[in-house]
């Protein structure tokens, strides 16, 4: 896939967030405030970073991408779509009986996912045994494994186990983002179980970490490319993001965290999401 | 076909061998056929005989330490990336402790990785309840895909390996860790979903997975000195059943005893009573661990404490057979 540049990804990642306010409200129940707050992330990683051909989601030659926090699909989904693999008329069926697009990601209903999730803690894993794979048994060098992780996932003991693991072993193919956006279902992270210095701890398992805005194209390219330039640590990626980004709304409050917008919602979110248009390709340095 | 059972059985030269030994041998054989087979352990790896594959492919060997949620999905990432990983550890703590990411990242993700509880069962012996895994055939009995085998012996632990590397699918595979009579010979046949009659007889069938079967065998042999003519049907594949095999003991013999070194709760026993009661309901007798947990202590002792004895076998079924009578196939 060409890679497209900076304003080009910023209007995607605005025509996903329209794509997430309409699933979601279509489906009636999910969740809208990760998904918005990834949605640069997402439309970075889809239209620049990920190696990855929608015409063959099956490519031997592809990146992975493993989502951990799996009530975050909506946003993969979108981008998904946006990229070529799926039609995006067929965002409308999330969550609907028989669809390809499961509340919580599927690997078998939808090809170009990687791994099933949803239960959090274990994607970490999944992309370490990938990236092990790739590293040690078969000696192939070009290949990355991205793994998106929530922040309150990270309240799950499987997360540390996997941090030791990649660690250990150097998994310098292994690239880790973090949706650092401080809530999660009970409330603030750091009132249901305080997880800084994260930094600190990612690198006392010896973890190359950069801390970045997550909604600054920019950066997330920058990173990206800083983590495959690493050939001695895994890298984790701390994303600063505002949970709801670009609706206002939405914006911050944990309480959307597991919340779809209704159809008035919905309608707001979507006229604002219109006025961004055209605005934010002229925001950042631009490319 | 007649099942052939090692002419040393029941002699002074009956072979004694732990079925996690099999399983060491198994794996290692199946690692030399095919290059995809990577293994995994939790910190046990001599224990869990993993040591064997180690040693001959080092490359292929991973240390995950005592992470028993990592070794499961770290396997479930290896397997996407086109291997077929084998995890152990003991049962108590894989599955006991990741069933879930068993679920999630194996069972449903489709993904072939192999879960491999050693020391389960009884046979754990002086290690106490905590380490005696009892749940573990219910646990994994009732994921969707899972194929759960509990071979009869160190032989057919061996065969059963090297069946489930090729399978494809979610599998798991339960052991013993003390050595336990061995029955059967390399000849002898073994296909994963498959169940054996080990002994033909026409009062009472006798149906044993693990290493239940050899007590069932012994019972057997002690019951028809009494001119009680007991079959005996040894069922390593708790899941997919071999259900025609099944029913066509149950329906000569009118009379089901099951044995199982496992809580009866949702274990082999269940699984044989849901078929029976579906398809030809009849008297079932299921002999296993009843709603309790175990204790430490030399396994003989255990077993004679829990009547999972070939002797205790032979005397509580003589009983039941006089107590129950065969259900009798209207014409």
């Amino acid at each position: 896939m060409d890679k497209l540049t900076v304003p080009q990804i910023q209007q995607k990642a605005n025509d996903i967030r329209e794509d997430i306010i309409r699933m979601l409200e279509k489906a009636g129940s999910g969740h809208s405030a990760g998904p918005l707050g990834l949605a640069d992330i997402f439309a970075t990683l889809y239209f620049n970073i990920l190696n990855i051909n929608p015409a063959d989601p099956e490519w031997a030659d592809r990146d992975i991408m493993l989502l951990s926090n799996g009530h975050c699909v909506p946003v993969q989904y979108a981008a998904m779509a946006e990229s070529g693999f799926f039609d995006v008329e067929e965002l409308l069926t999330l969550r609907q009986f028989g669809s390809r697009l499961q509340g919580h990601p599927e690997r078998e209903r939808l090809p170009g996912l990687e791994n099933t999730s949803g239960p959090l803690g274990s994607g970490l894993s999944q992309a370490a045994g990938y990236a092990y794979s790739l590293q040690y048994i078969d000696d192939i060098k070009h290949r990355f494994v991205y793994v998106m992780l929530g922040d309150g996932e990270l309240d799950e003991g499987n997360i540390w186990e996997a941090a030791m693991f990649a660690g250990k072993n150097k998994l310098s193919q292994l690239i880790g983002f973090i949706d650092r956006n401080n809530i999660q279902i009970d409330g603030s992270t750091e009132d249901v179980m305080p997880l800084e210095d994260l930094k600190g701890k990612w690198e006392s398992f010896g973890w190359h970490v950069l801390e970045i805005d997550g909604h600054n194209i920019e950066s997330i390219i920058d990173a990206a490319s800083q983590g495959r330039a690493i050939t001695n640590r895994p890298t984790m990626i701390i994303a600063h993001t505002i949970p709801g980004k670009g609706v206002d709304f939405m914006e911050y409050d944990y309480k959307w965290h597991g919340t779809p917008p209704n159809s008035d919602q919905a309608k707001l979110a979507l006229e604002k999401l219109r006025t961004l248009d055209g605005k934010i390709t002229h925001e950042g340095a631009g490319v | 076909m007649t099942y052939p059972l090692d002419p040393a059985l029941f002699t002074d030269d009956m072979k004694l061998d732990p079925t996690r030994a099999g399983f060491g041998r198994g794996l290692k054989a199946a690692g030399e056929a095919n290059e995809a087979i990577v293994a995994l352990c939790a910190d046990l790896t001599e224990s869990t005989q993993m040591h064997l594959f180690k040693e001959a492919f080092p490359k292929r060997f991973i240390e995950i330490g005592v992470a028993e949620q990592n070794l499961v999905t770290v396997a479930s990432g290896m397997a996407r990336a086109g291997k077929i990983p084998f995890t152990s550890s003991y049962a108590a703590f894989s599955p006991g402790r990741n069933w879930e990411q068993i679920r999630t990242t194996i069972a449903l993700n489709n993904q072939p990785v192999k879960i491999v509880g050693s020391h389960a069962g009884i046979y754990t012996g002086k290690d106490g309840a905590t380490h005696q895994m009892l749940e573990d055939i219910a646990l994994m009995r009732v994921l969707p895909r899972m194929v759960v085998v509990a071979p009869g012996d160190a032989i057919e632990a061996e065969k059963a390996t090297k069946a489930i590397a090729e399978n494809g699918q979610p599998s798991y595979i339960r052991l013993a860790r003390e050595k336990t009579p061995v029955f059967s010979l390399d000849e002898s046949p073994f296909e994963i979903g498959k169940a054996y009659v080990l002994k033909e007889g026409t009062d009472v069938a006798l149906m044993g997975t693990g290493t239940m079967t050899y007590q069932l065998l012994l019972a057997a042999k002690i019951l028809a000195e009494q001119g009680i003519n007991a079959e005996v049907v040894h069922v390593p594949t708790i899941k997919p059943l071999d259900d025609e095999t099944i029913l066509a003991s149950a329906k000569k013999t009118g009379r089901v005893i099951t044995a199982e070194e496992a809580q009866i709760a949702g274990g082999f026993g269940s699984a044989v009573a849901e078929l029976l009661s579906e398809k030809l309901p009849m008297p079932v007798k299921r002999f296993g661990v009843q709603d309790r947990f175990g204790e430490s202590g030399d396994p003989k002792d255990i077993f004679m404490s829990l009547r999972l004895t070939g002797e205790q076998f032979a005397e509580d079924i003589a009983k039941w057979c006089e107590e129950t009578p065969r259900y009798h196939q209207e014409a």
